[in-house]
């Protein structure tokens, strides 16, 4: 039937798009290593961002994982709001990263978090599905593969009214105390306001977002402030800490002020598919 | 300067290295990350040799269709293992760590024995082209990334001595200056 999106049509997208955002980096974060590499003053640092650079070229070419940690597959659904769809999307998109795991193949990830025990890569909660809504017939499916390292580097803080100022430090503090653990050159997805959870989910996004956007004001003082650390390429000294600094935010409680940050390496892997309905 | 050494590595090719030196490895490597090292710190005799070993913090990917094959491998984040490491070292001849992103607390446990070379971290495509052979596994029942793999490698690298024999540790000192930046912000 003509306008149904299928659930073949979704499992062939999502091994699609995983094989995708697993073997070639964004064409704007390559540009952005690339800048970085170019006005690097530091040599040991410019041969980890060459290094970087080689090795994203490479697994473009022999379609094979940038990382060896393929991460968690996060995924971002934008659901048409007269899109026609009769199964469980969440539950076949799951299927598709089953298949992909299987295909690509994918580094077996998911365990369950007390007893370590491997469920693949799907397991109950797992892969996160999140859906928005949105205007048209259309499905539109991202995904963002996440590794382990930079999401560990995470932080959350509730601050109280009183203390906008401190939310400046917090994310600068935040990257310091990763050092070369995240693999930085970072990417620092900020998420003000919301809830506690809200937060998150908007420093999700924020580190989601292209590194092509020119930065407003907070956004460009928090990158200089970040990058005037020296902790440089894989933390041993340079001039680029941070690609970029992304912010989100939403309103929240008069008496809240919540702040999350995601810190996002340098293999920002996404990769974006649309089913016409 | 830049080296390349063979692995097993001896004292002496240890304490020839400088922190900011650049290494290339041929030989054999082992993978250990968290799972594999607490095993190794349990066990009282294990089916490998870690005398002169190079060991490499690292969950690959693999895949086995006859025999297994790398797919990605590639440096984990190392600082999860900053612990263990200790009592490692006391346990077994080490003498090179690979990993990414440095270690806590290690300099007095490497001093004169062992050091840390950081391979660029998500370089796993480069990694993988630089392994020429898989020659055992070990501890498979600790799932694929957390087994102990043995790889036959050539030139691999570029590794960093992000911490050396002698005390110098380039992650320690770079911490030391981003906390003293962070105070005049």
């Amino acid at each position: 039937m003509s306008g149904v999106i299928t659930e073949k049509q979704v499992i062939t997208a999502v091994v699609k798009l995983l094989r995708k955002a697993e073997t070639e980096l964004p064409d704007d974060v390559l540009a952005a290593l690339k800048a970085a590499r170019d006005k690097e003053s530091n040599p040991i640092a410019r041969m980890q961002l060459s290094a970087i650079i080689k090795n994203a070229d490479f697994a473009k070419e022999n379609v094979i994982p940038i990382c060896q940690d393929t991460g968690v597959p996060i995924f971002f659904v934008d659901v048409g709001c007269e899109a026609r769809i009769n199964f469980d999307l969440e539950e076949v998109i799951r299927k598709g990263a089953a298949k992909a795991t299987e295909e690509i193949p994918l580094r077996p990830n998911a365990v369950h978090p007390l007893t370590r025990e491997s469920s693949g890569n799907v397991g109950p909660g797992f892969p996160d599905v999140i859906f928005d809504f949105v205007p048209g017939k259309n499905v539109k499916i991202t995904v963002m593969p996440k590794g382990g390292g930079s999401e560990n580097m995470s932080a959350l803080r509730m601050f109280t009214p009183s203390e906008v100022d401190d939310v400046k430090r917090f994310v600068i503090e935040t990257v310091k105390n990763a050092g070369g653990m995240p693999c930085p050159p970072v990417i620092v997805g900020v998420g003000i306001g919301g809830t506690f959870d809200k937060a998150a989910r908007l420093a999700k996004k924020a580190a989601l977002r292209r590194l092509d956007k020119t930065p407003d004001g907070f956004e460009q003082e928090l990158l200089e402030a970040i990058n005037s650390l020296g902790i440089g390429p894989m933390g041993i000294g340079g001039d680029t800490t941070a690609l970029k600094v992304n912010v989100e935010c939403a309103h929240c409680h008069v008496a809240s002020l919540p702040v999350a940050i995601n810190i996002q390496c340098w293999a920002a892997r996404r990769a974006t598919v649309t089913l016409e309905g | 300067m830049e080296y390349t050494l063979k692995v097993p590595l001896s004292k002496a090719d240890v304490l020839r290295l400088r922190a900011g030196d650049v290494v290339y490895l041929d030989g054999t490597i082992l993978t250990a990350r968290d799972r594999a090292h607490e095993r190794l710190l349990s066990s009282e005799k294990i089916p490998f040799d870690l005398s002169g070993a190079a060991i490499f913090h690292c969950g690959p990917l693999m895949r086995k269709n006859k025999k297994w094959a790398p797919v990605a491998v590639g440096p984990t984040t190392s600082a999860r293992m900053s612990k263990m490491a200790p009592e490692l070292l006391k346990k077994y001849d080490i003498r090179a760590i690979i990993g990414k992103g440095g270690m806590k607390g290690v300099v007095d446990a490497l001093y004169e024995k062992c050091i840390y070379l950081a391979y660029p971290g998500g370089c796993a495509a480069i990694a993988t082209d630089q392994i020429k052979g898989v020659k055992e596994v070990h501890w498979l029942d600790l799932g694929m990334p957390e087994a102990v793999w043995v790889f036959e490698v050539e030139q691999f690298g570029p590794l960093i001595v992000g911490i050396d024999a002698h005390g110098n540790d380039l992650y320690a000192e770079v911490a030391k200056k981003a906390s003293e930046q962070m105070k005049s912000l």
